[in-house]
């Protein structure tokens, strides 16, 4: 049961993380992840709302009937939305600003959306927070990631701290849309090669095991 | 006074193309662009929905919204209005036209949570545009969508026969030529003083 738990906490991170893996939500992970700064943030967002919305469907599931689920889910999403919305304009404005229409286009984002459908319709509220909770910080590693690696190439800094005189060479078109389908591509190139290693080797673990045991008999 | 409409119309279907560089509508871009055909089909879909739920959510704003300090609810109001829309749009066209139903009915369910819709909706009252302004920003927007789409859907059909390196086949190549595509499209930027 607990390594149940641990594993549903532990899916969104790595086996079927939202960017890489699920290709979901992936306006805002182009669209704001210039700065690894706007990425964290954006995935701080999310992750508070993924969380909220999950508890909040989770707890409604025998409530709310069949048929009206979609826009029941939509309500209960837009409305965290606009919880962060307004807690981020008070205090943290100049990341509102850059976060700019993507901040309340958090609603359509699919990923909460599908994991409301495909999780949180049909699982206990604990483990519909756990799942939340992994996928959001899922989601956040991998916007950091691609901000990091957008801002280090075409900015010349990271967390906007320049990095010795990088930013002399930087190349802007990291840090223009094309850069930015052009970073995710290849870094889901490199966890599609990443993951096929770690399967081959699984599998070679399985194939070399009862061979072992053969050769210690023998022994 | 032709000029705001001019900047609207170029504005949004080149120099500011949805897709392309401003990221809106990612997921139906790379989702649906596998065949030029259904690519026009969805680019269609969500050009009528745009000039409508541009209109639509126009009028709740100003008059509804803005009159009675709700201006925190757009979110909420916005989705809303677009949801209903679509559903009734599907209705509307069922009873009245079934063959354009058959063309753009599998569509039309999955623009509710495209966000170029809430998108158009959200920049028409952050440019403060009016009825008509809005109305043409959401039609040319839509426009300017279909054509990425339709672009993307031409070089996914010619890469798809193609040896890929296996790590890159499916969503990385497509989004490597969504890179190239882009590239080509910020040379508009900065175009007729547009920004």
């Amino acid at each position: 049961m607990k390594s149940n738990r641990l594993n549903t906490l532990t899916n969104g991170i790595v086996k079927s993380n939202p960017t890489f893996r699920l290709v979901l939500g992936t306006c805002p992970t182009l669209a704001v992840t210039t700065q690894a700064i706007n990425g964290l943030a954006m995935g701080a967002a999310v992750t508070f709302v993924l969380l909220c919305s999950n508890v909040m469907i989770s707890l409604l599931k025998k409530v709310i009937p069949n048929r009206v689920r979609i826009p029941a889910y939509v309500v209960i999403i837009a409305t965290f939305v606009t919880v962060v919305q307004m807690v981020m304009q008070k205090f943290l404005p100049s990341l509102y600003d850059a976060l700019g229409v993507f901040l309340p286009l958090i609603v359509v984002n699919c990923i909460i959306l599908a994991r409301a459908e495909a999780f949180a319709s049909c699982n206990p509220v604990l483990d519909s927070a756990l799942d939340g909770i992994g996928m959001g910080v899922g989601f956040t590693l991998s916007l950091t990631l691609i901000g990091i690696v957008r801002e280090v190439l075409g900015a010349g800094s990271i967390f906007g701290a320049p990095i010795g005189s990088l930013g002399n060479v930087s190349m802007t078109i990291f840090i223009l849309p094309a850069g930015g389908f052009l970073v995710y591509g290849t870094l889901m190139a490199v966890v599609n090669y990443l993951m096929r290693l770690s399967e081959e080797r699984k599998l070679n673990a399985l194939h070399s095991m009862p061979q072992n045991d053969e050769e210690e008999a023998e022994a | 006074m032709n000029n705001i409409y001019f900047t609207i119309i170029v504005g949004s279907i080149f120099v500011n193309n949805f897709v392309l560089s401003q990221f809106l509508g990612i997921c139906p871009f790379l989702g649906v662009s596998k065949k030029t055909n259904t690519a026009l089909g969805m680019g269609f879909a969500v050009i009528f929905v745009m000039a409508i739920a541009s209109v639509f959510t126009f009028i709740v704003n100003e008059y509804v919204l803005v009159p009675y300090d709700l201006e925190y609810m757009k979110t909420i109001a916005f989705i809303l209005i677009i949801a209903a829309l679509v559903q009734s749009v599907e209705i509307v066209i069922k009873k009245f036209s079934p063959s354009l139903y058959s063309a753009l009915g599998v569509y039309l369910p999955l623009i509710t949570t495209n966000c170029a819709v809430l998108g158009v909706a959200l920049l028409n009252v952050e440019n403060a545009y009016n009825l008509f302004q809005s109305f043409l920003n959401g039609v040319f927007a839509g426009v300017g969508f279909t054509l990425a789409i339709v672009l993307l859907a031409g070089i996914r059909e010619r890469i798809q026969p193609k040896n890929v390196p296996e790590s890159f086949r499916g969503f990385p190549i497509t989004l490597i030529a969504a890179a190239i595509l882009s590239m080509g499209f910020s040379a508009f930027s900065g175009m007729f003083g547009i920004v």
